[in-house]
C-alpha cells in the first residue's frame, strides 16, 4: 500500500487527513476520539483571549439535495467558548499522548501586536506542531475586527503573519477567507509576511434557507437570524478553484497549501492534492457521519495511489496545476461531439429537451412505432458543451468524443479572429 | 342474499376477522416514502409513462409537485386529467400501463417508479377547502348521461365544468358503477367510491336519478328529444353464458353477482361460503373472485382456464396475487358438464382437456372432474340487449357486440355519444372509461358551442 505519511510545512503526520478547526476539534474528548479513529492531524478549534466567546442557540442550518442529502451546512458558531487555560492544558496533554499526530492550534486575537505577543509563547509551550491563523471566520468575529475582517485586508494579513513569525518558532499556516474577489492577493500577503503555508478555504457567507411560515432565515435564534459560514460538498468547486489560483501563481510559487472545502471522501482529497495541496482538512463530512469516515478515506486513497503507481502524495501533488490555465490559452480548434450509447439509453428525453430548449438543438427526438423515442445527436449542430451528458441520469451513457478536426493547436492569443491577438 | 347459494354455509370467522382480510392490498405510502419515491422520478420529457396513461395524466409534473411539498398542486394536476384519479390510482393495472413504460424498468435501473401509489398519495393527502374546479358560466345546455359508472361520472363532471347542466340516469341504488359494485374489496376500501362521488359532485350542476334503467323506464328516443346531447355509459351489464345444461342450477352464478354482494355486505360473515369452488375465466374479475373466496376462508379454490397462463387476461401481477392466496390456476381445460347432486345443486364440474392445434383450440378427449360447492363464471361480460330496444336505440351502429363510436366518442346518431366498456374503442379499464367520458364531454361541448355561435 502507498505511504500516506506527509511532511507539510515541516509538520509530520501519518496521513494527510486532518480535521479542520471547528466544533469537532473543540476539546480533548473529541480530538482523542478523532485520533483513535485514525485522523492524521487536527487543527484545534480557534483559541482567543479570555473572556471566552459566548455562543447562541441554534447554530447550524443546511442546504439539502433532492433526497435530503446535505449539500452544505451553514454555521454561526464563534470561536471556542471555553477558557484559554483549559484549552492549553488539554492541548498539552493530547500532544503528549499522541506524539505522532499533527496538532495545530488555530488562533484568533485582536489585530494588535501585544495580543499576539502574549498568546503565542503560551501556545508554543503546549508542544503543538504549528499554528493556524483564523483570518476567515465570516460571522460574528468580523464585527469585532477579527476573523474575515483581517483576512479581507492584505496589509493586516501580512502584518499579523509577521508578528507570529517574530514571536513564535512554530510553522505558521494562514487560513484564508474566500469572501474576497481575488484569493491570490491574500495569499501573496501571507507569503510576504513569512507564512509557512496557507490553508483554504474558510467558510463562505451564506443564508441557506428561509422559514416561510415564520418569515425568518435559518438558523433561527429567537425570532431572528444572521448570515453564517457555508461549508460542505457544495463549496468544493469554489475551494478547488481558489487552491488552483494560488498553486499556479508565480508570486507564491512553492508555498505549501492545505486544502479545505467540501472534502468528504478520498477522491475529493486526491483532487485537492492534484491541484497542489500537500494536506487536506475535513469538517462537514465528519460532522455528518462521525470520525469513522477517515477509514474509508485512507483506504480509498492508498488503493487509488497504488493503482496509479504513486508511492507518496508528493508523486501526484500539483500534477493537475500545469493543465489549469487562463481561458485565452485554451485550444480553439479542439472539438468534442456528444455520442449517445443507445444500448445504455433509458429513453428519458432529458438530453433532448435540455439541448432543444436551452442549448443548440443538436439532439433529435425520433418517435418509434411502439411510441418510445430514440434520441440522436445531430453532429453538425453539436458544439460539445457537455450539457446533455450532465443532465443524463445514466453515467457513461453519453460520451463526449474528441473529433479529428485536422487543425493545429491554436489559442485565442494566436487566433486571427481575435482583433487584439498578440503579434505572431 | 344470493339465492342460488342459499344452501351453502357461512364463513367460520367472525365479521371483524374477515374484514381484516379485506383491507388495502397495497397500503398507501406515508409522507417520507412518497418523498423518497418521488425523488426517483427522472422527470422525463415526452415521458413514456404519460404516453402509456389512457387518461393522459402529466405524471412527471405531479410527481415533481409531490417532491416539492406541493401535494395540492399534484392532486389538482391529476384530477384535471382524470377526475377519478383516486380510484384509478387504486385499481389501474399500472404494471401494464404507466409503470410498465417507466424508463426505470431499463436493465440499468432498479425498478419502475411506483406511480400508482404516488398518485394515491397525492389524492389522499390533498385537502381542498372547496372543489378545485370552477364551473364556467351557465350555457343553458342540458346533457343526459346514462350510467353513473366511471365513464358517465367523468363525462358529467367535465360537462358541468363547461357550464352545462347534467342529469345522470342510473339503474342501481348507488352511483360509481364497477368502482362501487365490481372491484375486489381489498383494492378499493373504506367506501372510497362514494367519497370520490361526493367530491366529484361538489362541482355542482349534476343531478343523479336512480332507478332509471334504459329499455325499462327510460328510452333513448325520449332522452334525445329532451336533452341537447346524450352520453351512454352503459357498461356491460350481462354476464356471458357457458351454453351448458343446468346453467341455472343452485351453486352456479356469475362472479360479478357475488362480488357485488360482497362489496355491499356490512358483515362478511353472513355471506355464503363455497369451501370448494371453481372460478371459470382468465381475467382480473376471475382473479378477484377466486382471491376473495379464498380470503373468506374457502380451502379449495380452483381457477380454470381453457388456454395457458400466458394467454390470460389477468396480468402477471394479478396472477401472483392469486398464487399468494393459495388459488390453484388450472390451464388447458374447458367446462364440459355441470355436475349436480341429488337435490339438483352443483357438486362439481367435468372439464375437457384442451390443446392448440394449428393455432386452434381443440379438446384432447381427456376429461377430469373437480368437486365444488359453487361455480363462478367470469368468462366475460356482454351487452344488456334490453337496454337498446327503442326505435332510436335500435339504429345505433354496432361494432361486434359493442356500440360503434368515432374518435370523438360519437355514435352514428348525431348528438348521441358513448364510452366506457359498452363501446369498442380502447381497453376495458376504469381509466379508459374515464378518458372516454372526458373526451366525449369535450366533443359534446365543442359541438354545442358551435351551434350557440351559429345561432
Amino acid at each position: 500500500m502507498a505511504d500516506l505519511s506527509i511532511v507539510f510545512a515541516g509538520i509530520k503526520a501519518p496521513n494527510p487527513f486532518w480535521l479542520a478547526s471547528a466544533p469537532p476539534t473543540d476539546k480533548a474528548y473529541n480530538v482523542v476520539r478523532a485520533f483513535e479513529a485514525g485522523w492524521g492531524g487536527v487543527v484545534w478549534k480557534t483559541l482567543g483571549e479570555d473572556p471566552a466567546a459566548v455562543n447562541v442557540s441554534s447554530r447550524y442550518s443546511a442546504h439539502f439535495g433532492a433526497n435530503r442529502e446535505v449539500l452544505g451546512i451553514n454555521n454561526i458558531e464563534l470561536i471556542t467558548d471555553r477558557s484559554l487555560e483549559i484549552n492549553l492544558q488539554e492541548i498539552t496533554q493530547v500532544k503528549k499522548d499522541w506524539p505522532d499526530r499533527a496538532l495545530i492550534v488555530s488562533l484568533m486575537v485582536p489585530c494588535v501586536e501585544e495580543s499576539w505577543k502574549n498568546i503565542l509563547p503560551r501556545v508554543e509551550a503546549t508542544g503543538c506542531d504549528g499554528i493556524e491563523l483564523n483570518f476567515g471566520c465570516p460571522h460574528g468575529m468580523p464585527e469585532r475586527g477579527m476573523g474575515a475582517a483581517v483576512g479581507q485586508v492584505p496589509e493586516y494579513v501580512e502584518q499579523v503573519t509577521r508578528w507570529c513569525k517574530t514571536y513564535c518558532s512554530l510553522p505558521v499556516i494562514v487560513k484564508l477567507t474566500p469572501n474576497i474577489t481575488d484569493i491570490r492577493v491574500a495569499a501573496r500577503a501571507a507569503y510576504r509576511g513569512g507564512a509557512d503555508a496557507v490553508s483554504l478555504i474558510n467558510t463562505i457567507n451564506s443564508i441557506t434557507s428561509v422559514d416561510l411560515e415564520r418569515m425568518v432565515a435559518l438558523p433561527i435564534v429567537g425570532t431572528q437570524s444572521t448570515h453564517g459560514g457555508y461549508c460542505g460538498s457544495a463549496v468544493k468547486p469554489i475551494a478547488l478553484n481558489m487552491v488552483a489560483e494560488i498553486a499556479r501563481d508565480p508570486q507564491t510559487q512553492g508555498l505549501p497549501i492545505c486544502g479545505i472545502g467540501g472534502i468528504g471522501n478520498w477522491r475529493d482529497a486526491a483532487e485537492f492534492v492534484a491541484l497542489g495541496c500537500g494536506a487536506v482538512q475535513v469538517c462537514t463530512a465528519a460532522m455528518l457521519h462521525g470520525f469513522r469516515i477517515v477509514d474509508e478515506m485512507k483506504d480509498g486513497l492508498s488503493r487509488w495511489m497504488d493503482s496509479q503507481g504513486y508511492n507518496s502524495l508528493q508523486d501526484f501533488s500539483g500534477r493537475a496545476v500545469g493543465n489549469t490555465t487562463d481561458w485565452k490559452y485554451l485550444d480553439i480548434n479542439y472539438q468534442v461531439i456528444a455520442k449517445i450509447d443507445q444500448a445504455a439509453c433509458i429513453g428519458c428525453g432529458r438530453c433532448h429537451i435540455a439541448c432543444e430548449d436551452t442549448s443548440h438543438q443538436a439532439i433529435a427526438s425520433l418517435k418509434q412505432a411502439d411510441g418510445t423515442h430514440v434520441y440522436q445527436v445531430i453532429d453538425d449542430e453539436c458544439v460539445g458543451c457537455n450539457l446533455c451528458q450532465i443532465t443524463c441520469p445514466v453515467a457513461d451513457c453519453i460520451e463526449m468524443v474528441p473529433m479529428d478536426t485536422g487543425k493545429p493547436f491554436l489559442n485565442w492569443t494566436q487566433d486571427p479572429r481575435n482583433p487584439y491577438r498578440e503579434a505572431m | 342474499m344470493i339465492q342460488t347459494l342459499n344452501h351453502l354455509p357461512h364463513p367460520d370467522e367472525d365479521g371483524a376477522t374477515l374484514a381484516s382480510h379485506f383491507t388495502d392490498l397495497a397500503p398507501p405510502l406515508n409522507a417520507r416514502q412518497a418523498h423518497l419515491e418521488a425523488s426517483r422520478c427522472l422527470y422525463c420529457y415526452d415521458a413514456p409513462c404519460v404516453n402509456a396513461c389512457p387518461s393522459e395524466i402529466d405524471i412527471p409534473s405531479f410527481i415533481r409537485n409531490i417532491h416539492t411539498d406541493n401535494v395540492q398542486g399534484a392532486a389538482q394536476k391529476i384530477l384535471s386529467a382524470n377526475i377519478l384519479g383516486g380510484s384509478c390510482a387504486r385499481v389501474c393495472p399500472t404494471e401494464i400501463l404507466c409503470q410498465q413504460a417507466c424508463v426505470r424498468n431499463h436493465s440499468e435501473e432498479c425498478a419502475p417508479v411506483l406511480i400508482g401509489l404516488l398518485q394515491r398519495y397525492a389524492i389522499d393527502n390533498a385537502h381542498f377547502e372547496q372543489h378545485p374546479f370552477q364551473r364556467a358560466a351557465a350555457t343553458g345546455k342540458r346533457i343526459a348521461v346514462v350510467g353513473a359508472g366511471p365513464a358517465g361520472l367523468s363525462c358529467a363532471h367535465r360537462s358541468a365544468l363547461h357550464g352545462h347542466d347534467v342529469v345522470i340516469f342510473e339503474a342501481r341504488e348507488k352511483a360509481g358503477g364497477l368502482n362501487e359494485y365490481g372491484i375486489a374489496k381489498y383494492k378499493l376500501v373504506d367506501d372510497f367510491a362514494q367519497q370520490e362521488l361526493d367530491f366529484l359532485l361538489q362541482i355542482g350542476g349534476i343531478e343523479i336519478r336512480h332507478g332509471q334503467r334504459l329499455g325499462d323506464n327510460l328510452s333513448l328516443s325520449d332522452l334525445h328529444q329532451q336533452f341537447d346531447a346524450v352520453f351512454l355509459g352503459l357498461g356491460l351489464a350481462a354476464s356471458k353464458h357457458l351454453g351448458l345444461p343446468h346453467e341455472d342450477a343452485p351453486g352456479l352464478l356469475a362472479a360479478t353477482d357475488y362480488i357485488r354482494e360482497l362489496r355491499q355486505a356490512d358483515d362478511l360473515s353472513q355471506l355464503p361460503l363455497a369451501d370448494r369452488c371453481i372460478v371459470l375465466g382468465a381475467g382480473n374479475t376471475a382473479i378477484d373472485m377466486a382471491v376473495q373466496m379464498a380470503r373468506l376462508g374457502a380451502r379449495d379454490v380452483n381457477l380454470v382456464y381453457r388456454r395457458g397462463l400466458a394467454d390470460m387476461g389477468a396480468t402477471g401481477h394479478e396472477q401472483d396475487i392469486a398464487k399468494a392466496n393459495q388459488v390453484r390456476l388450472l390451464t388447458w381445460a374447458q367446462p364440459d358438464t355441470v355436475l349436480l347432486d341429488d337435490q339438483g345443486q352443483v357438486r362439481g364440474m367435468r372439464f375437457a382437456r384442451t390443446r392448440l392445434e394449428n393455432g386452434r383450440l381443440h379438446t384432447t378427449g381427456d376429461t377430469f372432474e373437480l368437486a365444488a360447492d359453487a361455480i363462478f363464471k367470469a368468462i366475460g361480460q356482454s351487452f344488456d340487449e334490453q337496454a337498446l330496444h327503442d326505435p332510436l336505440a335500435q339504429q345505433l351502429q354496432r361494432q361486434g357486440e359493442r356500440i360503434f363510436v368515432d374518435a370523438q366518442l360519437q355514435t352514428n346518431i348525431p348528438g348521441v355519444y358513448a364510452g366506457g366498456d359498452c363501446v369498442s374503442l380502447g381497453q376495458d379499464l376504469t381509466v379508459q372509461a374515464v378518458q372516454h367520458g372526458k373526451l366525449a364531454a369535450e366533443a359534446m361541448h365543442a359541438q354545442l358551442m358551435l351551434t350557440v355561435e351559429a345561432a
